[in-house]
């Protein structure tokens, strides 16, 4: 188990927790009481943490290398029936974009995600989730293929960015991006879009645009990184935890300004304590959406949509 | 709040004082150093008459190059940050835009203006890079799309001139957006066959490359200009080599098949004016 640095009580009851237990099984005495009272402190401790979490620590969360990813979400809300199509039919196939057909009881959605590697050496072939320009055009490739058999899309946003390379600019990162965002305005089918670990900037946009835009309680969801950020605007790398609170990445500050629909909770102790609840909590939310959106007709959908995102901004006028 | 008030009446005075070009009678050109007369320089469109060298020039300038006559009528000049999030870094949002305000004489990134060229009747939008780096907040947002809006409503041709380094870090998510926004109000004038002609001007990129500029039905822009989505620096420091010459200028993304063309300043507005007629007739 990896553990965050703000997880430390929890990090030392669980390993009290693994020695009593150990214990028990020889045998030779009986601790069940000291067991149940660790598993209850275990959880007061995870709901004192997780209650108060700091914008930064919520993005220390949605890195967790036990967070599940893109794939895992998409194999539990289709019930292990996700068939992978690869491609976008112009340079190759982007491993750090993944989509393909799959059902939520039996009815087939077009499921697309940005996925991360789930160790090194997957890191490494998935980039670490950021997806060049043939990415997004698969994306946008299956979207479409969603469209003309009338099966609503769900989106999964996990990516630190859309990746800067010199192949990527050659074959146009900004204008696959772009292209996206402009088509998938149009989808007459509906669309979800969840935001489940990061939501980095036009790489996490690229697949975002949707009739319902949702985020995990810990992913966070901004236009730039807050490492980035402080970077840029502090000149230093040391101010990621001011920079992550006054970019207004969370959940709860995204919704709070219209910029999301809605939040999904994540269990007490985050999405990668408990992943099974994390995807009841995510299959609750998007069938209800899913059957909500298949009764408006296509026009009225694109025209909310269209207008959801027209309304997003903040200014005065004289 | 409230800090657009103060120095508004400083403003609207300002703006018609403030000059377009550097102060003093000469200009100097970034590309080949040669020295220029300022008026000479202006006559030749900001365009070095030695080297090529096309200047970062503003809206204002390229209202003047493209508007017949420079007639032409600003609209939604009244529009202004408010600064949603509070943001502070070194220093609070709010002084920034109001010392930019004061020093540039604009109130946000863009001016939208409408008017004819060779007769052609267009709405140009057009960035300002002098206004924190061109980059997009609510208020370019909202401006850009108020311009393809009444493109909409008055079927006439939109032109968006770009000029960004990108997103206006200090709206954060609200810049994000914009990019959304401005889309889907694009898709909208797409829908309706009006044509959108967009010009990519040094530099373009960022949510700016990722959004409207590269969403003309034609994309065109000015010789030599830096043209991204990633800054040259960040993919440097991603891969860790050298990156290969001319690598992000106009010639480069239209070699990679990005641009329909590439428009040196002089021959902008006749080019323009034939394109509108041509799609028109
Ligand atoms: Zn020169």
């Amino acid at each position: 188990m990896v553990f965050l640095d703000f997880e430390n009580d929890i990090k030392e009851l669980m390993e009290q927790l693994e020695k009593s237990r150990a214990i028990q099984e020889k045998g030779k005495v009986d601790v069940t009481k000291t067991i149940a009272e660790l598993e209850d402190n275990i959880n007061k401790a995870r709901e004192r943490i997780y209650a108060e979490l700091t914008p930064w620590q919520h993005v220390q969360v949605s890195r967790h290398p036990d967070r599940p990813y893109a794939l895992a979400h998409i194999n539990a809300l289709s019930n292990n029936t996700f068939i992978e199509l690869h491609g976008d039919r112009t340079v190759k196939d982007d491993k750090a974009m993944v989509g393909g057909f799959g059902s939520i009881d039996g009815k087939t959605v077009m499921f697309i995600g940005q996925q991360k590697g789930i160790n090194a050496k997957m890191r490494v072939y998935r980039n670490f989730g950021m997806a060049n320009p043939e990415g997004y055009r698969k994306a946008l490739r299956l979207m479409r293929l969603a469209e003309k058999f009338n099966k609503p899309i769900i989106t999964f946003i996990d990516t630190p960015g859309a990746y800067p390379g010199i192949e990527a600019e050659e074959r146009g990162q900004g204008e696959a991006i772009a292209r996206n965002l402009i088509e998938m305005m149009q989808l007459k089918v509906p669309v979800i879009c969840i935001v489940i670990g990061e939501g980095a900037s036009g790489g996490a946009l690229g697949i975002g645009i949707g009739d319902k835009v949702f985020m995990l309680e810990n992913a966070w969801y901004s236009v730039i990184s807050p490492e980035s950020c402080s970077t840029i605007l502090w000149r230093t790398r040391d101010q990621k935890e001011q920079a992550a609170a006054a970019l207004k990445l969370t959940a709860a500050d995204m919704l709070e300004h219209n910029l999301i629909d809605g939040i999904i909770p994540e269990p007490i102790g985050g999405a990668h304590s408990d992943h099974e609840s994390t995807f009841q909590f995510v299959r609750k939310e998007v069938k209800k959406h899913l059957t909500r959106l298949s009764k408006m007709d296509a026009e009225e959908r694109i025209e909310k949509r269209i207008a959801k995102f027209s309304a997003m901004g903040s200014f005065v006028e004289e | 709040m409230g800090w657009f008030k103060r120095i508004k009446g400083g403003i609207t005075t300002s703006t018609q004082n403030k000059k377009e070009t550097p102060e003093g009678l000469w200009h100097k050109c970034p590309g080949c150093k040669q020295v220029t007369p300022t008026a000479e320089n202006e006559a030749n469109l900001w365009v070095c008459a030695k080297c090529g060298h096309h200047q970062r020039i503003g809206s204002k300038e390229y209202f003047h190059i493209l508007f017949d006559d420079g007639r032409f009528e600003l609209f939604n000049e009244q529009i202004f940050s408010n600064d949603p999030l509070h943001f502070t870094d070194s220093r609070p949002y709010t002084e920034r835009l109001e010392e930019t305000c004061e020093k540039t004489g604009l109130h946000d990134a863009i001016r939208t203006a409408i008017g004819t060229a060779d007769g052609e009747k267009l709405i140009v939008a057009a960035m300002d890079f002098n206004f924190i780096g061109g980059s997009m907040g609510s208020v370019v947002g909202e401006k850009l799309s108020r311009a393809i809006d009444r493109c909409i409503e008055e079927n006439v041709p939109l032109m968006v001139i770009s000029r960004s380094g990108g997103a206006r870090m200090m709206e954060a998510a609200y810049s994000l957006m914009q990019m959304a926004k401005t889309s889907a109000r694009l898709s909208l004038l797409s829908k309706k066959g009006i044509p959108y002609i967009s010009l990519l001007t040094d530099p373009t990129t960022g949510g700016i490359t990722a959004s409207f500029a590269m969403l003309g039905d034609l994309n065109i822009a000015e010789p030599g200009a830096l043209i991204g989505f990633a800054g040259p620096r960040v993919i440097k420091e991603t891969i860790g080599k050298d990156l290969p010459k001319d690598f992000q200028t106009s010639e480069f993304v239209l070699e990679h098949g990005f641009l329909d063309k590439i428009v040196p300043r002089k021959e902008l507005k006749p080019f323009i004016a034939n394109m509108l007629r041509m799609l028109a007739s």
